[in-house]
């Protein structure tokens, strides 16, 4: 059977005047309508709590949830190296046109065009944004914004502060939050969970909520619902993601008919710093910034077991300097990611086990003088010597790829609705404007353009034909889906297993990464579709839950978001199976050229992959949307 | 590497507490001290016992969950480290490491390690930030900062909100805290217009919430995870005695 083909809903004219003009004809609510609709808002990263703070000022209603203790803890807080705009404030060419165009093509072609250009539009406004709040950007001596450079451009246009960007953009979209939280406009729910979506009639009405300290469930209905809950890398256990970032919202919510996009799309950084031991909990990003100035090598002679300073230039091999002299150290993330791979797959990667590669800024402090750099990068050498006890002014950092942001999520139309009518996913959680592959300083430019200047005009939109009726949360309907929650949650804790929740998420992680990761195969791909379904298996027979659903257990909430990731990698590998090409992150091995570049196919597979879930047992139904290039011609990516 | 954890046990907010010993065994010396409370706590799993609760999220010292009293120190004995920073290798081969949460009044213990620090969220609602709405928003470049100016903000606004600075203190005082906000905007011309307003009342929140007052022993700063300077208190102090002569005048 013929997929379906799926509209986006993308406005006519000219790519320039799309978003302007559509802007015009968007409906609106006026004032003295807008505090009798009430928007819920999922997530206080900066995308959610940046719509939740506009929201709250042009007068609606809002109630934002969190899983952590404060709004200002979201994952979000965690972003280092800094935020993307084509301000041109260097003078070196950069326009929105130049940014737009290093993006899509970043993405490897796979996003829309018509979103990626709003991207690039309204970026300028976020930094102007940004700096009325007070974020504390980088300056030049005469008082001007300072940029650096991240990969996949040849221009400077990143905005930072020190290597703390998330926590300075996400603190003054916090405060901004809590200006309106003063106003009684916004009501904070602080340590509670959406366990599910309550959806009536094809429409959006509200969520159920899991109290996290009292384990209480609640009812809560809105006029629209609007998911911010982050990304999904935990999939593969060890990332660089917070421990409690999760999938469940999304997922909960593709289980109440929202279409996933593209799940298999998931990038993984090349620069962090390598695992050392079973125990381990996380892994810690070294931000790409770092790439400005170090310089990636290996020994050229893999029996070359010297320690790092006393191997001279001549028997280094500056390998990605060497594959891309255009781009060289600053080539995309996937690009550099599979080239660390692949040298440490051939034998030629340092540390102790051979899975890490040299990241030097020997050059950079000959140059620059060590004081210069450490101005540019002190903290993050501060947590590098903190996790490893290695100084990396004296000796080159060591660092191998882990997974870090997934481009895919939940499909969203150009007013990032999603396919359920008043169902609003925006940030990391939507299906994004990343395509395939994101590049470096564009999550947080894109988190905030959809909070800030977005979905507010586009929620006006769907609002203003909504009557503004008072709202029951007693409803059957909330009823029925909190009895199914509450019932859910008990049969956690009474089963009788004797595996921590816990181990069963190392073993996904370990299937993931071996198979759903970096390379994939048909191959491997089946086989890793065999092992989640028999890890899920496992999971209900003997996964092991103590202690009580009535009181802070934080056991339970794990085992619940546990659960989602197995079928979320389950349909994150029939993504990828489906998919015979390679393109950005996704690089499947039966799909590449004789020097191991990925080969993309334009003629079958320039779409959106959009699942549609079927139910327990069923497989889930693939949907397309096409991809229209009208205004760039996609070619393929070349950062040689 | 050998320990044994003394660790704080509480059921809820209202019941008292105890020490639990827990002995270790094996450990390797890059284990972080949260990886090893995740051990202990598998070992509780598979007993079907309640595991330690205690609040954790980036593990890389920037959310500001985490927190902690260990050995008797607000994030142990690290300088300028949080607790989920802090690794094995710290420790003496053999040692006893107490761990318990952080103590105030305002942050009351919900459940072993975990407490409440809701108390911080009302303070910067009180006033700590720019009011300025979503677009209302002249180009960037137009604000000129110096950049020594943007260099001091940033280490004040630094602040991670983790509450170390209060645990640490004899009179549980939020100074650093507030200060630290107080500062960050108003050495920026962003912050100017509402500079009186702002710091008084983020102050009076403080008092309202049960912070106690403080009295220069500066062990706020001693065990800062980012190190942020009583300079800054000395700053808010002034800010607040000018504010209040002000208002003064005017009512
Ligand atoms: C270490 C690191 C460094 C990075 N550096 C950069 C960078 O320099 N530049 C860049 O552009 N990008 C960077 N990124 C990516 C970027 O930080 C994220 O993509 C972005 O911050 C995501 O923001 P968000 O608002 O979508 O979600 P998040 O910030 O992840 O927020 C998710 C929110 O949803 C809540 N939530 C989740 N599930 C539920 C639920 N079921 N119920 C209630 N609440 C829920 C959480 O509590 C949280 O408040 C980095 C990412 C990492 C991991
Ligand atoms: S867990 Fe985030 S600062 Fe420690």
């Amino acid at each position: 059977m013929e997929p379906n083909t799926i509209d986006p809903k993308i406005p006519d004219g000219d790519l320039h005047e799309k978003w302007d003009k559509h802007r015009f004809d968007l409906k609106l609510v006026s004032p003295a309508n807008r505090p009798r609709y009430k928007i819920i808002v999922v997530g206080t990263g900066l995308a959610g709590a940046s719509a939740a703070a506009t929201l709250s000022e042009l007068g609606y209603q809002v109630e934002i949830f969190c899983i952590q203790d404060s709004p200002r803890r979201a994952h979000s807080i965690a972003a280092q190296g800094g935020i993307n705009a084509a301000k041109n404030y260097p003078n070196d060419g950069d326009t929105v046109w130049r940014l737009f165009y290093d993006t899509l093509k970043g993405g490897d072609f796979r996003a829309r065009e018509a979103n990626v250009y709003r991207l690039a539009q309204v970026a300028n406004n976020i930094i102007d944004q940004c700096v009325a709040q007070g974020v504390p950007f980088a300056r030049e001596y005469g008082g001007y914004l300072a940029n650096r450079s991240f990969g996949g451009a040849q221009v400077s246009r990143t905005f930072y502060a020190r290597g703390q960007t998330g926590q300075q953009l996400l603190l003054g979209a916090y405060s901004a939050l809590m200006k309106e939280v003063n106003r009684g406009n916004v009501q904070i729910h602080t340590r509670s969970e959406m366990v599910d979506l309550v959806v009536e009639d094809g429409i959006a009405k509200g969520i159920i909520v899991r109290n996290l300290l009292s384990g209480e469930f609640t009812r809560h209905a809105a006029h629209c619902v609007i998911l911010a809950t982050g990304g999904y890398s935990n999939v593969f256990h060890l990332s660089t993601n917070a421990m409690v970032s999760n999938c469940s919202a999304i997922y909960r919510a593709y289980k109440k008919g929202a279409f996933f996009a593209n799940p298999s799309f998931t990038q993984i950084h090349p620069t962090c710093v390598p695992r050392s031991g079973h125990y381990q909990s996380k892994l810690t990003l070294m931000s790409e910034s770092l790439r400005n100035d170090g310089r990636v090598w290996v020994p050229t002679d893999s029996e070359d077991h010297r320690s790092a300073e006393d191997i001279p230039e001549s028997d280094r091999d500056y390998f990605l300097e060497r594959q891309y002299p255009s781009f060289g150290n600053l080539v995309p993330r996937d690009v550099a990611s599979r080239a660390v791979k692949n040298i440490c797959d051939a034998g030629r990667g340092v540390g102790p086990v051979g899975q890490s590669v040299y990241l030097d800024f020997g050059t950079a402090i000959e140059n620059q003088g060590s004081q210069v750099i450490e101005e540019k990068y002190g903290n993050l050498f501060q947590m590098y010597e903190e996790i490893t006890s290695d100084d990396p002014y004296r000796t080159p950092m060591r660092i191998y790829p882990a997974s870090h942001y997934t481009m895919g999520g939940l499909w969203v139309d150009y007013n990032l609705m999603s396919n359920i009518a008043g169902l609003f996913v925006i940030g990391e959680a939507n299906f994004s404007d990343h395509g395939a592959n994101r590049l470096g300083a564009s999550a947080l430019m894109q988190g905030l353009a959809d909070g800030y200047f977005i979905v507010p005009s586009t929620v006006a939109d769907y609002l203003a034909v909504q009557p503004a009726i008072d709202l029951d949360p007693d409803r059957a309907s909330f009823r029925a889906d909190e009895h199914k929650a509450r019932g859910c949650y008990a049969d956690f804790v009474t089963g009788k297993g004797k595996i921590p929740v816990d181990d069963l998420h190392h073993e996904l992680g370990a299937i993931m990464w071996d198979r759903v990761g970096m390379s994939r195969s048909a191959q491997g791909l089946e086989v890793a579709i065999k092992q989640i379904r028999q890890l899920r298996g496992k999971y209900r027979h003997s996964a092991c839950v103590p202690g009580d659903a009535n009181d802070l257990n934080e056991q339970l909430e794990k085992a619940g978001r546990i659960a989602d990731f197995i079928d979320l990698g389950e349909l994150m590998a029939l993504d990828a199976r489906s998919r015979e090409e390679s393109c950005g992150a996704h690089f499947r091995e039966e799909h590449q050229s004789s020097q191991h570049e990925p080969i993309r196919d334009d003629t079958h597979f320039q779409h959106v992959a959009l699942w549609e879930y079927r139910g327990e047992n069923e497989l889930p139904e693939k949907h397309l949307e096409e991809l229209e290039f009208k205004w760039l011609k996609p070619e393929t990516r070349s950062y040689r | 590497m050998r320990f044994t954890l003394r660790i704080w046990r509480q059921a809820q907010q209202e019941t008292t507490g105890r020490f639990v010993d827990f002995a270790v065994e094996d450990i390797p010396a890059e284990m972080s001290l949260l990886e090893l409370l995740d051990s202990i706590n598998r070992g509780l799993i598979l007993e079907s016992a309640d595991p330690v609760a205690f609040d954790h999220d980036c593990r890389e010292g920037i959310c500001g969950m985490c927190s902690l009293v260990i050995n008797g120190r607000p994030h142990g004995p690290g300088a300028g480290t949080t607790t989920c920073q802090l690794y094995m290798r710290s420790f003496a081969d053999g040692e006893t490491i107490v761990v318990e949460p952080f103590r105030a009044d305002a942050f009351p213990v919900v459940k072993d390690l975990i407490v409440d620090r809701s108390a911080f969220d009302r303070i910067i609602a009180a006033g700590g930030y720019v009011t300025v709405t979503t677009g209302q928003t002249p180009e960037a470049n137009d604000i000129l900062v110096a950049k020594e100016n943007a260099e001091e903000a940033m280490d004040a606004a630094a602040c991670i909100g983790c509450g170390a600075c209060v645990a640490a203190c004899k009179n549980a005082s939020a100074m650093l805290f507030v200060a630290a906000k107080v500062s960050h905007l108003s050495l920026l011309p962003q912050g100017q217009p509402e500079k009186s307003r702002r710091v008084l009342t983020m102050v009076r929140e403080m008092d309202q919430s049960g912070f106690g007052n403080c009295s220069n022993e500066a062990e706020c700063e001693a065990v800062c995870p980012k190190e942020i300077s009583i300079g800054h208190i000395a700053r808010m102090n002034r800010q607040y005695l000018f504010a209040m002569l002000l208002s003064g005048e005017r009512s």
